[in-house]
């Protein structure tokens, strides 16, 4: 007699349906690895390397060729520059067909050969900031002008490469020894977690507060609810323009009206002045994100089952009550998720404080590090560094955002 | 709190506090609206909202509460300690206007928010009641505020020169008689800065981006929703994770490799850029939707014949035509917000789009209200289709889009 068992191992059907899984997602996975994870080990493999920006371009060999019909006998000039001025340039030469009427007679540089009216050299490897000329003297019939022009625009192919410090085998671990050496980098994790943390929690909090204004029905509760998104909604560099202008010390309203109230005697220097432009960034975080807490929250909210909250009226439960026993409660789960990815993403912003205070008076948070160290010094491989520093965070945020995530199950 | 919990002493406290709220805000509102000075006095606005509590909480009547809220103010303006300290810019008709005003804006709130206020013992319900309504008061004013504020800014400052700003900041009023010549600012962008051209490369960069990210995201949001195949639960986390990827890091390695392919400076990589940072969140929100759909529908349909791409192109994304909205509109937002990438990659001002151009427009020697022009103009769209489409967009932004 057979054993009766549940069919072991995928059947045809169950194979066919993975394999179609798998064609739909091909394309995703293509260009999301082309575009997020290549660069991610670029990031890795850029920042235990000592590259700055002038390297993105490496030099390559520079190569001219000239008659000169005036000499006696007429020579043709070639001339050979490795431009770089730190590195050797291995495999150099050239290959250029002269034009007809011009015939080399004379000694031909080493390394090169002529075949035809075709000259190819090797040169083989280039000092750094080799300039070198070459005359070698040619028979000329035909007009002199003429073939002077001809000589000068000939195709003339030339070869060369200098080793490459992106991809060459050159490795260091200088980056990240300057970036953790000096106490700036300590200086720029507080102030990365000031803001994150302030940010995060002030948008909470003020999302909160918005939602619990509109959980009710009312005339107008949608065109309040569509006004209080504003913020988000906007164009970044559009709105911290805004508050740019309307917080500069001279020309900005807010002085004006400070000023005007007699809060404060002189012109406030908001975004320029060492611990409140930090303080300011944070609002302005705050400012412009409450909209999306707010929106998550009131969704959960009008989720809640009203029952709950009439057995609470029959108990005689007074409004502060109902809301700490029984709305927070419920609410607790979208907080906790919302607090984890605002706290990440919030992490990760770059715009707004490179917008307002492009990183000054004590504004400089990891990301806007990566900006400075790879464009504002021009050293890429230090804002790699930082970019790594930034991503090893992520990773660990991460781990617990998906505790959280799984817990609460669902967003 | 329990103490609090007396008619005496819980009306008046409330009445100041709001006093106070309303003679700030509207300080802050004549401000904005005339350039004069308008200065709220602490002292007053408590005296003002003292009195009116007490009166509501005491004789409990609307009128005798407006009374006392009118004659208070007055009486307070004659004195010189009234609540809204003016400048010498207001005649004595205005500033009686105004006080009025202020205790109107002080008593008609008080009258509901201590509506079930007496004199004596309170129950813990009616007080906290009174309190949760002067929040919510107070909450309405706050909030639009703070909304209102900085896009009122921005509109006004735009048709303003920069004499009038460096003269008045505070001045906003918008002198009707120049005419069109409020939009100058407007005419000289679409004009000299080309204005019009990022306009149109913004919006066709952003239309692009939207198109391809739907193309791409359709299936696989599907493949990840509904097919069962071995590492489903790792790829839909892995969506999420790539999806918090901070955009910085990776416009370096980018910016490194489009400056050795030659595709900095070009719209083609902008559009080759753009949908990858939008497809993880597109296909979260996607997969998402695609889950709570029916799968008998979809089911039916294999039973009658369809294959499974069929059943997608003739069940499924008919169904989802709403979410595929939403989707669509909220990376549309994405693609013309960004500012980033269009910074690093775009040099040549012939191909910028609209946020790289008004990043252009932040010069010492180009006036504030250039700059204020470029930003309502990027603005407008955005705001105009968000209002007209608000119900796709807040459904597509609680979906699962907490990206910032």
């Amino acid at each position: 007699m057979t054993e009766i068992s549940p069919p072991k191992g995928s059947g045809a059907l169950a194979r066919r349906e993975a394999r179609l899984a798998w064609g739909l997602l091909f394309p995703t996975i293509a260009i999301v690895a082309l575009v997020v994870i290549v660069p991610l080990l670029a990031i890795f493999w850029i920042s235990v390397k000592p590259v700055s920006l002038g390297d993105l371009r490496p030099a390559e060999l520079r190569t001219r060729i000239s008659l000169n019909d005036r000499s006696d006998p007429p020579q043709v000039e070639l001339r050979v520059i490795n431009p770089s001025r730190e590195q050797e340039m291995r495999d150099t030469g050239l290959a250029v067909t002269l034009p007809d009427g011009v015939v080399l007679t004379g000694d031909l540089p080493q390394g090169c050969a002529l075949t035809g009216q075709r000259l190819s050299c090797d040169f083989g490897d280039l000092k750094p900031r080799t300039n070198e000329r070459f005359r070698i003297d040619a028979q000329v019939s035909g007009e002199g002008r003429t073939l002077e022009r001809a000589v000068r625009d000939a195709k003339l192919v030339s070869r060369g490469q200098v080793s490459n410090v992106l991809t060459n085998s050159t490795f260091t671990l200088d980056n990240f020894r300057k970036l953790f050496s000096g106490g700036e980098f300590w200086g720029v994790f507080g102030v990365t977690l000031f803001y994150t943390v302030f940010g995060t929690l002030g948008a909470l909090l003020v999302g909160l507060f918005a939602a619990l204004l509109l959980n009710k029905d009312f005339r107008g509760q949608g065109i309040l609810r569509g006004l209080y998104l504003f913020p988000y909604v906007a164009p970044v560099i559009a709105v911290a323009f805004t508050w740019i202008t309307l917080f500069d010390p001279y020309s900005g309203s807010a002085n004006a009206l400070l000023v005007q109230m007699g809060v404060s005697d002189g012109a406030i220097n908001f975004f320029g002045a060492k611990p409140l432009a930090l303080i300011m960034v944070t609002v302005f975080e705050i400012w412009r994100y409450f909209p999306l807490s707010f929106l998550f929250i009131l969704a959960r909210m009008q989720s809640i089952d009203t029952d709950m909250y009439e057995a609470a009226d029959m108990d005689g439960a007074s409004p502060f009550q109902k809301f700490w026993h029984l709305s927070m409660p419920q609410l607790m789960g979208i907080l906790s998720v919302l607090f984890l990815l605002r706290f990440i993403w919030t992490f990760n912003k770059f715009d707004d404080i490179f917008l307002l205070t492009g990183g000054n008076a004590g504004t400089r948070t990891l990301t806007v590090n990566v900006y400075e160290q790879a464009f504002a010094v021009s050293n890429i491989g230090a804002g790699a560094a930082v970019a790594v520093v930034v991503f090893g965070c992520l990773l660990i945020f991460s781990i617990f955002f998906f505790r959280t995530m799984s817990r609460e199950e669902g967003l | 709190m329990k103490f609090l919990h007396k008619g005496y002493l819980a009306g008046p406290i409330i009445g100041a506090l709001w006093a106070l709220v309303m003679a700030v805000s509207l300080g802050v509102a004549i401000s904005f609206a005339t350039g004069h000075a308008a200065r709220p006095a602490v002292f007053g606005a408590l005296l003002l909202g003292l009195a009116t509590g007490l009166a509501r909480a005491w004789g409990g009547t609307r009128w005798l509460t407006d009374v006392v809220a009118v004659v208070v103010a007055l009486a307070l303006m004659v004195l010189g300690l009234g609540a809204l300290q003016f400048g010498q810019a207001f005649g004595l008709e205005a500033r009686i206007v105004l006080s009025i005003v202020l205790a109107g804006a002080v008593a008609l709130p008080l009258n509901v928010i201590l509506r079930e206020i007496q004199i004596g013992a309170l129950t813990r319900h009616e007080f906290e009641a009174a309190v949760i309504r002067f929040l919510t008061g107070f909450g309405y004013i706050f909030f639009t505020a703070i909304v209102i504020i900085p896009f009122y800014v921005m509109v006004m400052t735009s048709m303003k020169s920069q004499q009038e700003l460096m003269l008045n900041p505070l001045d906003f009023s918008i002198d009707l008689s120049k005419g069109w010549h409020l939009f100058d600012s407007y005419y000289e962008l679409m004009t000299r800065f080309h204005f019009g051209r990022y306009l149109w490369t913004s919006f066709y960069v952003s239309v692009l981006t939207v198109l391809l990210t739907l193309l791409f995201s359709v299936p696989g949001a599907y493949a990840v929703a509904r097919l069962r195949f071995a590492g489903r639960k790792v790829f839909s986390r892995g969506i999420l994770l790539i999806y918090m990827v901070p955009m910085i890091v990776l416009a370096l390695p980018i910016y490194i490799a489009y400056s050795m392919v030659g595709l900095r400076n070009s719209v083609f990589g902008i559009v080759m850029i753009y949908p990858v940072t939008t497809i993880p969140v597109a296909l979260y929100m996607l997969q998402g939707y695609f889950r709570g759909l029916p799968v008998e529908v979809e089911e039916a349909g294999l039973m009658d014949g369809l294959s499974r791409l069929k059943v997608i192109w003739k069940i499924t994304l008919p169904l989802a035509l709403p979410a595929l909205a939403s989707v669509g509109l909220y990376v549309f937002m994405i693609a013309w917000n960004e500012f980033l990438l269009a910074f690093m990659l775009l040099d040549d001002p012939s191909k910028f789009t609209l946020t790289r151009g008004i990043a252009s427009l932040n010069s010492s020697e180009i006036p504030r209200q250039h700059l204020m022009a470029g930003a309502v103009i990027a603005t407008v769209p955005i705001m105009a289709l968000f209002l007209g489409l608000e119900r796709f967009m807040t459904r597509g932004l609680t979906a699962g889009a907490v990206k910032g």
